[in-house]
């Protein structure tokens, strides 16, 4: 389960730059929760040489498959992007917590841009619980604005924000969610909109939880180098790992710079 | 002596083990420090007591919390990193982490950091009282920190000073960990030898940067870094190469190991053994796969003790 070779069923270039990416994987199908990632292999190569941490954006359990939604970034997102059906994937995962499956009540999910990719798991396993949310879903321009059909399919009430004002609300997600609270709120996206989430969250003393994201050595919590600054009572901080103590956190524990 | 990890040839043993400055290794093959943390977050992969030795990541007296992110960056074929020593102290990891690595049939190797030579000797005298502790790596090369570290890696006569330190501190065996970034290594290395050390081990990270042309600002939290992966590896067989040739202390080879192949190349070269560093990242199960190509080449090769191939390349 935790290394698989795992061969690729669909990879389609949604707009230029995004991908979505459908595995074969029947075993982290099984066992993956929402909000982990795997560790992409993303070619056989000595450069780039490392790994590329891509979270878990869709399950299919009866069919045993499993997809990634990712931007390319760099030289490792761009091998990923030419790899075709029929290709196989080295793996190593799910890695990492998930997100806190809430039992019952109201519940928002926000999502800046790409930060959908992990928060559209998580609503897919909320939807099985018939536990529906309200998603906040921003982008810079309507065209980027990604999964609106899927996740209204899913049963979920969609609250659009564009910062152009080509659909929905006119401005940033997070202002958006703030004029219409939840108790809990789930979020993921760029660190600026995280921090004030983050912040939103603290002042109207509801529970919330972010997924970050930071540059990711060996996955498996040895390296140190996917560090995330948290609080550690008082003033004091404390540098936690991204890979295995998180990349979802409680949004108290984040310390934004 | 034998051991399960000796393979049969032809009716005949091939004999694995090596000894480096005292501590015994079923086979060669161990982790380079700060790449395998403090070893059970590797277990899910590999049986850990296969492995010929654990190098745990660095320690100091106190917990350090580490540098400020972002603490690694891909380069060509290698990797920057900056974690600055980012550890439990000593005393956490007797009490918290080593207990953890009791069940497992290995020598566990602990790697020493300090900010002067007194810290050296302080954590010697510590860890020598400590049962489960085969031996002390001293950390005198380390580019993240900023004091000691490299410094006392660069002058062959404070080299000299924490490896005395350390050695009239403890009766473990002593390995001291080499820095690249000296004009002369072999200088070093000769001090260090004749200050007592048992054994030694090379390369550390190579002093390096990277600048993120958007932005114009270097892309480390702590500008600098130590370069490992593939990229360093020839600087790295050079180094053992030299070394190897003017002193006569094992030397456990590391950098940008990746294939048994890379490590055969340390072992000719003059390595003992041979650490598995930054292919943990890409691989974890990098030493199983690198010993197992080992094994193959000897058996391929008629090589019966994996001594025979030490320092092969310069008979």
């Amino acid at each position: 389960m935790l290394i698989t070779e795992a061969e690729i069923i669909k990879q389609k270039e949604i707009l230029p730059g995004f991908h979505r990416l459908t595995l074969s994987a029947g075993e982290i199908a099984k066992c993956a929760r929402p909000g982990q990632f795997l560790h992409v292999r993303c070619e056989d190569t000595l450069d780039p040489l490392l790994r590329r941490p891509v979270s878990i954006h869709a399950v299919d359990r009866e069919k045993g498959e499993i997809s990634l939604f990712y931007r390319t970034v760099g030289r490792g997102t761009a091998l990923l992007a030419e790899q075709e059906k029929g290709d196989k994937l080295n793996l190593l995962g799910p890695l990492g917590s998930g997100f806190t499956i809430p039992e019952s009540g109201r519940v928002s999910v926000v999502a800046g841009g790409i930060g959908i990719a992990p928060l559209y798991f998580f609503l897919q396993e909320l939807s099985g619980l018939k536990i529906y949310a309200d998603v906040f879903l921003g982008a810079s321009t309507k065209k980027q604005l990604f999964f609106t059909g899927e996740v209204k399919a899913l049963g979920h009430i969609v609250f659009p924000a564009t910062d152009d004002g080509t659909t929905g609300y006119h401005g940033t997600v997070v202002d958006l969610f703030e004029q219409n609270l939840t108790d809990r709120v789930y979020g993921c996206g760029p660190a600026g909109m995280l921090k004030r989430l983050c912040r939103i969250i603290k002042n109207h003393k509801i529970f919330g939880e972010v997924s970050l994201e930071e540059r990711m050595g060996c996955g498996v919590g040895a390296c140190l180098s996917c560090a995330c600054k948290t609080v550690s009572g008082g003033d004091n901080y404390r540098y936690r790992r991204v890979c295995v103590d998180g990349p979802v956190f409680p949004a108290g524990e984040v310390v934004w710079e | 002596m034998t051991s399960q990890n000796d393979v049969m040839i032809n009716g005949t043993k091939t004999e694995l083990a090596v000894n480096i400055g005292g501590i015994q290794m079923k086979n060669p093959v161990t982790t380079a420090s700060g790449t395998f943390g403090f070893g059970p977050e590797y277990a899910p992969y590999i049986d850990l007591s296969l492995l010929g030795a654990l190098v745990v990541k660095g320690i100091t007296l106190q917990p350090r919390m580490g540098n400020p992110t972002p603490r690694l960056v891909e380069t060509t074929a290698g990797i920057l990193n900056s974690i600055g020593l980012q550890n439990p102290g000593v005393e956490g990891f007797i009490e918290n982490l080593l207990p953890g690595l009791a069940g497992y049939d290995l020598p566990v190797i602990v790697n020493i950091a300090g900010d002067t030579v007194q810290d050296y000797g302080k954590l010697a005298a510590r860890l020598d009282r400590v049962n489960g502790v085969a031996g002390l790596e001293v950390n005198i090369s380390c580019p993240n920190v900023k004091k000691g570290g490299m410094q006392f890696g660069s002058d062959p006569a404070m080299a000299a000073d924490v490896t005395l330190a350390v050695k009239s501190c403890t009766d473990k065996p002593v390995i001291v960990k080499l820095s690249p970034n000296v004009t002369s290594i072999v200088a070093v290395a000769e001090k260090v030898a004749q200050a007592g050390a048992d054994a030694l081990s090379m390369i550390n990270t190579l002093l390096g940067m990277a600048i993120d042309v958007r932005s114009r600002r270097p892309v480390l939290g702590n500008v600098m870094g130590g370069l490992s992966g593939p990229a360093v590896k020839p600087v790295a067989v050079r180094a053992v190469w030299q070394v190897y040739r003017e002193v006569k202390l094992p030397i456990i080879g590391m950098g940008g190991i990746i294939t048994a192949q890379d490590a055969i190349e340390f072992i000719l070269a003059g390595a003992a053994a041979v650490a598995i560093g930054t292919a943990n990242f890409v691989n974890p199960r990098a030493t199983m796969d690198v010993l197992e190509g080992i094994k193959r080449y000897m058996i391929e090769n008629g090589v019966q003790n994996i001594n025979e191939l030490v320092g092969a390349a310069h008979r």
